[in-house]
C-alpha cells in the first residue's frame, strides 16, 4: 500500500545524535519536523533497566542493540579488483538500530579535535613539504576552523553533561594544570569534574608521567555526578558497572540521545517520531536539484511518501553514502579516474594495543570501569610532535581505558599462552584481574582505493543494493602504528609487569572484519570548499541538492585520532546554526559552487 | 547505596540492598535441569542433539575446558545444555546473520564468516562428518578415545588438519565449539551454563554486581563479594 503522508517542514532520517540534535534545533526554530527511525523504539526502560542489562551474551554476542544483520549489511572487499563478500556477522564494527541509534549503545568518549586537523593537508604541506604525503593519499581540509565549531564543542558537552578536567579556558590555564596540554582553548570549563581514575588508569598515569609524557583524566560522557542539561534532562551519576559499550546504561549516566534530547523534544508539539520507517530513498524533483521529501518502508510493509522543505540525513556514519547513492544524488566517486565524490574516502581507525601482565594479586579489577573513562596521553596525537623524522602522517592518543572487561568477549592472557584447555583457565584465572591494557587509538587516513559504492551483486530485505566498503590498511598507517607502539613500550616496562604484550598490525595485514576493533567509520560524504572535491559544503550543506544537509562522521575527509562523536555532534550544531540563521531566511545554496 | 566491612556472606549481596535469598529459592531454577548433572549429561534431555553427537559435544568441551583444582570443567558448568538451548534460539536458526547467497567459495579467512550453514546446521553435518573421520582413523568415536587422542585430535581440528571435507571445514566447526563454550562457561546462569556463576567466581568476575562507586579508588584490593547473577538481583527486589 503506498500512503502519502502531511507535509512538513523537515523530514530528519535516523534518530541518532545528529537527527536528533537536528531535530531539537529545528523545532526551536518552529519547525515542524518528523524524524523517521528504521529501528524500534528504545529507551533506558526496557532496554537499559538493571538488571537485565548486565548481560554479556545477549547484548554483546548476540547483537541485542546492533543492526539486524539478518535484514541489511555491507559487502566488504580489499581492493578494488576484488569481489565483495557480505559482513554476514557483527565483528569489526557494531553498527546500531534503533531509537538512539549507535549514540544509545556508545561508549560516552568526548572529544574535541586538535585545530590542525581540520586542516590537515595543508597544514602538512606547509609545515613538511607537499612530497611528505604519499600520492595515493587523498586526505584534505574540512573547510571549517576549530574557533568556528568552538562554541558547538562547548554547548555540546554541556548537553551530554561531559566530566572532564580543562586545561586552558580563555586563554588562562586553569585548575591545577592537571588538564590536557596539547588541548586547544576552551570558551568553558567541562559542566562536571572529571570522573575518578580506576587502578589500571592511574597506574598507567604514573608510568607516562615517568616517562615524560603528559597524562590526564580523559573527557567522559560518562557523568560524574547529578546533572542537569540545558534541556532540562538529567543525569545520575556514573556508579562504574562497567556495561556502557554495547549497553544501554541503566543509571541515566551515560549521554545518550534517548536521555539527553529525547525527553525535552518531546514536549515540542512541532515534533513527531517514526519508528520502524525505513527510509529508502530521498525524492528529487524533476530537474534533481530539489528534495521533494523521502519515501520510506513500515514494519508491516507499506510505502509511505513523506513530503518536506529540508531533509536532514543522519543516518550512521557510510549509511548516508548509501542514502545519496540510491537516490541518485551527486557523483559516485570513481577510483581509477578519481573523478566522482560519493563514497570517497572511506575511513576507519588503526589500532594497537599493549598489555602488561602482573602476578596474582595485583588486583586492577577491570570489571570496575566506565566506557568514557580513561587516562589518555597525546603526546604522540595530532601534530604534537615532529613528523619530519617520524615519516609518517597521523597521530593516535593512547589511552588505558578500564570500561569494564566482561569475561566473554575475551581476557588478555601472556603471549604464549594455551588457547585452551587446563593451561588456558589457569591464563585466565591468573591475568584476569592482574592486568592493565592501553590502547593506541590510531588515526586512518584517507586513500584514493578506499571507499564506497553500491555492490553490484548483494541487496537488502527491501531489494536494495548493499553498500560495498572497498578497503585496506595502508603502510603509512601500519608505520604510524607501529612507532608510537614502540614509543609506549617502555610505559609499559616501567609498571614492572612480569611480561607485555604487544598487539600491532604488521606491514602487509589485511582489514580483518572478524575481531571488534572500533565503529569509528568515517568518510564517504565528505565535507569541503570545492564542489568537485567534497560532497557537502561546510555547513553540510549538499551541493547537488540545496534543501538536503547530511549530517554525520560521513562528512569526515579523513580519520582523526579521537572518537568521531564529540566532532560529530559539534558539526551537528554547527550546521543546525548555519539553517536556522542563514538558509530559513534564505533558502538556497549557503556557498556558491 | 552502602556496602562494608568484609563479612558479606557470599552470594547474596544484590544491587541496592542487603538480602539473605534462601539457597533454595537461589538455586532452583538451575537445579531443576542441573541437579543430576555429575560429569556427564546426566538426566538433561537435549531437545536439539541425538544422543550421539550429545557424547560428542560432552566429550569435547570437556577436552576444551576439563575439570581441574583451578576451577570447573565446561560439563560440570553445563556448557552441553548452554549449547542445546542456544539451537533454538535466533542464533541456532541463523537469524542473527546475513545469510543470503552467493555464498562465495574461497573468500579470504578476514573477510569472516561465509558458509550457507547456520549454526544448527553446522554442528549437526560437522559432528557426523567429524566422528566419521576420527572413526576412519581411530577405530571409534570421539567419545570413546583417551584424552590424549582426545586432545590430538582437537589440535587437529582447530589447525584445519583433520579433513571432513569442507561443509564445514574442520576448523570452523572447532571456531564454532570454542566460541559456543566459552560463552556457555562465562555468560549469565539463566543461559544454562555457568552453573552457579563458579566460572565467574574462578575469575573473579562480580556478574551482574552494577556498582562500584565505592571500589573504583580502593587500589590494588581485592574485590570481596561473590558473584551477583542477574536471577539473584531480581530476587532480591
Amino acid at each position: 500500500m503506498n500512503i502519502t503522508e502531511k507535509h512538513v517542514d523537515a523530514v530528519i532520517v535516523g534518530s541518532g545524535w545528529t537527527g536528533m540534535i537536528m531535530a531539537k534545533e529545528l523545532t526551536e526554530a518552529g519547525l515542524k519536523v518528523v524524524i523517521l527511525e528504521r529501528g524500534p523504539a528504545r529507551d533506558t526502560y526496557p532496554d537499559g533497566a538493571y538488571p537485565k542489562t548486565m548481560d554479556e551474551l545477549a547484548f554483546i554476542q548476540r547483537s541485542r542493540l546492533f543492526q539486524d544483520m539478518s535484514k541489511d549489511t555491507v559487502t566488504i572487499r580489499h581492493g578494488v579488483d576484488d569481489v565483495a563478500v557480505p559482513y554476514r556477522q557483527i565483528g569489526a564494527f557494531k553498527p546500531g538500530t534503533g531509537l538512539g541509534g549507535a549514540g544509545l549503545h556508545w561508549s560516552g568518549q568526548h572529544w574535541r579535535v586538535f585545530p590542525e586537523e581540520l586542516q590537515l593537508r595543508s597544514h602538512y604541506e606547509q609545515k613538511y613539504g607537499k612530497s611528505f604525503i604519499p600520492p595515493d593519499m587523498t586526505i584534505a581540509d574540512w573547510g571549517v576552523s576549530y574557533d568556528e565549531l568552538e562554541p558547538h564543542f562547548t554547548f555540546a558537552e554541556q548537553v551530554f553533561g561531559t566530566a572532564g578536567h580543562a586545561y586552558r579556558v580563555n586563554n588562562q590555564i586553569v585548575g591545577n594544570g592537571d588538564g590536557n596540554i596539547f588541548e586547544a582553548n576552551r570558551s568553558a570549563p567541562y559542566p562536571m569534574p572529571a570522573q575518578k581514575n580506576p587502578y589500571s588508569a592511574e597506574i598507567f598515569w604514573k608510568a607516562c608521567a615517568e616517562n615524560g609524557l603528559h597524562p590526564f583524566s580523559q573527557p567522559s560522557a560518562n557523568t560524574s555526578g547529578p546533572y542537569t542539561n540545558p534541556y532540562g534532562c538529567q543525569m545520575g551519576p556514573c556508579t562504574f558497572c562497567g556495561f556502557c559499550s554495547g549497553y544501554a546504561c541503566f543509571n541515566y549516566s551515560k549521554a545518550s540521545p534517548n536521555v539527553n534530547i529525547l525527553p525535552a523534544l518531546r514536549l515540542s508539539p512541532n515534533f513527531e517520531l517514526r519508528t520502524d520507517a525505513n527510509v529508502q530513498k530521498i525524492n528529487l524533483d524533476s530537474t534533481g536539484k530539489r528534495a521533494t521529501g523521502v519515501t520510506y518502508v513500515d514494519s508491516q510493509g507499506n510505502t509511505h511518501i513523506q513530503p518536506g522543505d529540508l531533509v536532514i540525513a543522519g543516518t550512521f556514519a557510510y549509511n548516508n553514502a548509501h542514502l545519496l547513492l540510491v537516490s541518485g544524488i551527486g557523483q559516485p566517486y570513481d577510483p581509477k579516474t578519481g573523478q566522482g565524490v560519493v563514497g570517497k574516502n572511506l575511513v576507519y581507525q588503526t589500532m594497537a594495543t599493549i598489555q602488561a601482565f602482573f602476578e596474582p594479586g595485583k588486583f586492577t579489577n577491570p570489571f570496575i570501569g566506565a566506557g568514557g573513562n580513561s587516562v589518555t596521553v597525546d603526546d604522540y596525537n595530532g601534530d604534537n610532535f615532529d613528523h619530519g623524522p617520524a615519516g609518517f602522517v597521523g597521530g593516535a592518543p593512547v589511552w588505558c581505558n578500564q570500561a569494564g572487561t566482561k569475561p566473554i568477549s575475551g581476557i588478555p592472557v601472556p603471549e604464549g599462552s594455551p588457547k585452551w584447555g587446563s593451561g588456558w583457565k589457569k591464563a585466565v584465572t591468573d591475568s584476569y584481574v592482574n592486568t592493565v591494557s592501553f590502547d593506541i587509538h590510531g588515526t586512518n587516513m584517507a586513500y584514493r582505493q578506499c571507499y564506497l559504492s553500491l555492490d553490484p551483486t548483494y541487496t537488502d530485505s527491501h531489494g536494495q543494493p548493499l553498500l560495498r566498503f572497498t578497503f585496506d590498511w595502508q603502510n603509512n598507517d601500519i608505520k604510524m602504528s607501529r612507532w608510537i607502539a614502540g614509543k609506549m613500550i617502555p610505559v609499559a616496562q616501567s609498571m614492572n609487569p612480569k611480561s607485555i604484550k604487544v598487539l600491532a598490525k604488521n606491514f602487509g595485514d589485511h582489514f580483518d572484519t572478524r575481531p571488534y576493533q572500533t565503529t569509528h567509520l568515517a568518510g564517504g560524504t565528505m565535507m569541503g570548499t570545492d564542489p568537485k572535491q567534497s560532497v557537502v559544503n561546510r555547513y553540510l550543506q549538499s551541493w547537488d541538492v540545496s534543501n538536503l544537509f547530511v549530517v554525520g562522521s560521513g562528512v569526515f575527509p579523513q580519520g582523526l585520532g579521537y572518537n568521531p562523536t564529540g566532532t560529530v555532534v559539534a558539526l551537528a550544531y554547527w550546521s543546525a546554526k548555519a539553517i536556522r540563521n542563514q538558509y530559513l531566511k534564505n533558502p538556497g545554496a549557503l556557498v556558491s559552487a | 547505596m552502602s556496602v562494608s566491612g568484609s563479612a558479606v556472606p557470599r552470594r547474596v549481596f544484590v544491587f541496592r540492598t542487603l538480602s539473605f535469598i534462601p539457597a533454595t529459592a537461589a538455586g532452583l531454577a538451575a537445579c531443576t535441569h542441573l541437579d543430576a548433572f555429575a560429569g556427564q549429561a546426566g538426566s538433561y534431555t537435549p531437545s536439539f542433539f541425538t544422543d550421539s553427537e550429545w557424547r560428542f559435544v560432552n566429550a569435547f568441551v570437556d577436552r576444551l575446558i576439563p575439570h581441574d583444582e583451578v576451577g570447573p570443567g565446561a560439563v560440570e558448568a553445563g556448557v552441553p545444555i548452554f549449547i542445546d538451548q542456544q539451537m533454538g534460539t535466533k542464533y541456532g536458526y541463523g537469524g542473527l546473520w546475513y545469510m543470503h547467497g552467493p555464498f562465495a567459495e574461497n573468500p579470504p579467512p578476514t573477510l569472516g564468516y561465509q558458509l550457507n550453514l547456520t549454526p544448527r546446521q553446522l554442528y549437526k553435518a560437522g559432528i557426523a562428518a567429524a566422528d566419521h573421520a576420527i572413526t576412519q582413523a581411530h577405530g571409534k568415536s570421539f567419545a570413546a578415545l583417551d584424552d590424549a587422542t582426545k586432545d590430538e585430535v582437537l589440535k587437529a581440528m582447530e589447525a584445519g588438519t583433520l579433513d571432513i571435507g569442507k561443509s564445514p571445514p574442520s576448523n570452523t566447526l572447532f571456531g564454532f565449539f570454542w566460541q559456543n563454550t566459552q560463552e556457555g562457561y562465562f555468560s549469565d546462569p539463566a543461559y544454562g551454563g555457568n552453573k552457579d556463576a563458579a566460572a565467574w567466581a574462578m575469575i573473579g568476575f562480580p556478574g551482574a554486581r552494577g556498582d562500584y562507586l565505592e571500589w573504583v579508588d580502593q587500589y590494588g584490593k581485592k574485590y570481596p563479594y561473590a558473584p551477583t547473577t542477574i536471577e539473584s538481583a531480581e530476587n532480591a527486589g
